[in-house]
């Protein structure tokens, strides 16, 4: 128990754990989207995740830039970041949206029982991350720098650098923009409905197909912001990066009440900190014990997460 | 009959080490060593079969079981482990199935009241919990570098020139053991599936509520499919521990909780049969691989290598054509039957 060591720096811990659980949050959506719309949880993701990432470096790649490259021009750096976001968020969503055809859609039209899902999500995750693995050879994707880390804003000791906010700030407008088309749109109607009710959204003349490929598409896309930021915090990904990543989203997803949208930008950023002031607190081997240790603690006191389940429940 | 099918069965699956056909055996692992492997898989999906299959629980953290197991054994018997006991194989192996028994009940008893989607991420977090206090160098179980000198089982039964049967080189008693157990088990599950706990598992499994109205204890039976899954998981990593005599943090990653509950769902959930058959299929296919090449057009790697995509693929395969595994329990077959209608 390092005490002090909490103390001491717990704004620039409060800092680099919101940093960190913007991309968690990002990544919790893709869960629970699906889980709000399907009851299922798409262990999946995590490879829509980490197919997001390869193709963000992979693009940097085709333009030429690689772990030696000098950080170029801010204007110029900024074309990168977008080009490779709308490739990653493609790419992602591309990704979600054939995991949905493969492993979901003819188990759906089979009336198969619950578990049967949950094996063949696990099968398409088993088989993405390892064909990365073969076609990479195990490697490492080595990332270039884009974003010079400097220092905009400082209270006290506390440090805010121009990447943390970029993350921070990334989330927050991607939550804004998904929130107001779920609770704003036609679409994010129908979506609503069928979380709420499949068997009457139907009825009342809901696609329930297209919406469950549009919950897919989106958490994909989601998905695919949380990878470009994930190259451009930690980068170097590797063809397992999802997995560990995956249950920390997922875990965060739960914290903030599964199905919930706000829930997820809500524990995903909790978790972010939380797992911060544990790794100053237990050392950094334990990070991981403590967001579970968490979790497990929120559950007991509010068993349908911190904002409870509401995909469907929300106000229309 | 069926005693008669049962006993051939069994007397098979003991001659099998002898029994090597090239197209079962492989390079490496040697043939015994295989069906030793196999054998622990299999008992891996038996006692995960009571908790996913009999009462419903999605658990995908069994790993940590397994681990609680093999670390009680490790920790109670090595001289180098730290904990001064150094007792025999045999005397900690009830010890850590009653260990392992305690640590399921401790993890369930917070949270099996939870509904079975955010169950199945805390059991994920208690495996994980388990792996990241053993992967600490400085705790107990020393990380990486692991605890080793674990005694083999029995060391007093010796052959005519002396040498122990549970030695280094002959893996051959460690599977006959491992079987041993696996046709105790078996046994166990079946009687424990058909009696009034076993109705009541289903009963839990079909509909909570609604057995809970009828008056069935849910809570407490759902704790009791959590300590019998924990006892064959801890009762798996024992045998692990006592044939490798070495154990290190790596050997329990998460991907293998998620292995082993393909395995169970793929053979036919909720039937034993099908268990089997699933732990046989996630031990052995993936082993089956290795040594051979690749076509020159797919790189030529050793398609060890490929192993766990083809795995993949035969899981989703599986699960698109029998979403209810390779051996369905009829019972529940029926159940879905009746359900469409």
């Amino acid at each position: 128990m390092d005490i002090d060591a909490l103390l001491r720096d717990f704004g620039e811990l409060t800092v680099t754990g919101l940093a960190q659980g913007a991309i968690y949050a990002l990544f919790a959506l893709g869960y629970t989207l699906v889980y709000g719309v399907l009851r299922l949880i798409n262990f999946a993701h995590s490879e829509v995740f980490m197919v997001g990432t390869f193709a963000a470096v992979l693009t940097w790649r085709a333009f030429g830039l690689d772990q030696n490259s000098p950080v170029p021009p801010a204007a110029e750096a900024a074309g990168y970041l977008l080009v490779a976001l709308v490739v990653a968020m493609l790419a992602a969503g591309l990704t979600a949206l054939v995991v949905e055809r493969v492993a979901y859609r003819p188990l759906r039209r089979r009336n198969a029982p619950v578990l049967a899902f949950l094996i063949t999500a696990i099968g398409a995750s088993v088989v993405l991350s390892e064909a990365a693995g073969v076609l990479t050879r195990r490697q490492v994707q080595p990332t270039p720098s884009l974003v010079r880390s400097t220092t905009v804003v400082q209270f006290g000791s506390t440090r805010v650098t121009t990447l943390q906010i970029v993350l921070v700030a990334t989330a927050l407008v991607m939550m804004a923009g998904l929130d107001l088309f779920v609770h704003r749109t036609r679409l994010g109607r129908g979506i609503r409905a069928v979380a709420q009710n499949p068997e009457v959204a139907t009825l009342m003349g809901v696609n329930r197909d297209r919406v469950i490929r549009l919950v897919f598409l989106l958490g994909g896309l989601m998905a695919g912001v949380a990878a470009l930021l994930y190259d451009l915090k930690i980068g170097n990904p590797k063809y397992n990066v999802g997995f560990d990543l995956g249950v920390k989203a997922f875990a965060a997803a739960v914290l903030g009440g599964i199905g919930n949208l706000r829930g997820a930008l809500l524990g995903g950023l909790l978790l972010g900190v939380v797992e911060n002031y544990g790794a100053a607190l237990f050392g950094s081997n334990y990070i991981n014990a403590v967001a579970f240790v968490v979790l497990v603690l929120a559950l007991m006191f509010r068993p349908t997460g911190l904002l409870g389940e509401s995909l469907g429940r929300a106000r229309a | 009959m069926k005693w008669a099918v049962a006993a051939v069965c069994v007397a098979l699956a003991y001659l099998l080490p002898a029994l090597r056909l090239p197209a079962l055996t492989t390079p490496e692992p040697d043939w015994a060593t295989l069906l030793f492997v196999v054998a622990v898989y299999v008992l891996l999906a038996l006692g995960l079969n009571v908790v996913v299959g009999f009462a419903g629980l999605l658990d995908l953290g069994y790993v940590g079981f397994f681990a609680v197991g093999a670390y009680s054994v490790a920790l109670l018997t090595s001289p180098n482990s730290g904990v001064p006991a150094g007792w025999p194989w045999l005397a900690a192996l009830p010890v850590a199935i009653v260990v392992t028994m305690l640590s399921g009940v401790l993890l369930g008893w917070p949270t099996l009241r939870l509904r079975g989607d955010y169950l199945a991420i805390v059991t994920l977090g208690f495996a994980e919990i388990i792996r990241v206090v053993a992967s600490d160098p400085t705790s107990v179980f020393k990380g990486d570098r692991g605890i080793s000198d674990i005694p083999h089982p029995a060391p007093f039964l010796r052959h005519a020139d002396g040498t122990p049967v549970f030695g280094v080189t002959d893996a051959r008693p460690y599977y006959w053991l491992t079987l041993t157990l696996v046709i105790v088990v078996v046994f166990a599950a079946r009687n424990l599936d058909r009696s009034r706990v076993g109705r009541s598992w289903v009963a839990i499994r079909e509909d909570e509520d609604a057995a809970e109205a009828m008056g069935v204890p849910t809570f407490r039976f759902k704790l009791w499919a959590f300590a019998i899954g924990a006892a064959v998981g801890g009762l798996s990593g024992s045998l692990y521990a006592g044939t490798q005599g070495f154990i290190n943090s790596a050997s329990f990653e998460l991907l293998f909780s998620i292995l082993i509950l393909a395995g169970v769902v793929m053979g036919g959930s909720g039937n034993l049969p099908g268990a089997i058959l699933g732990g046989v299929l996630i031990a052995y296919l993936p082993e089956r691989l290795r040594g051979i090449r690749a076509p020159a057009w797919l790189g030529g790697q050793d398609l060890f290598e490929w192993r766990y995509l083809m795995f993949g693929l035969v899981i989703i395969l599986i699960m698109l054509f029998r979403p209810q595994g390779v051996i369905p329990s009829r019972r529940r077959a029926l159940e879905l039957k009746d359900r469409d209608g």
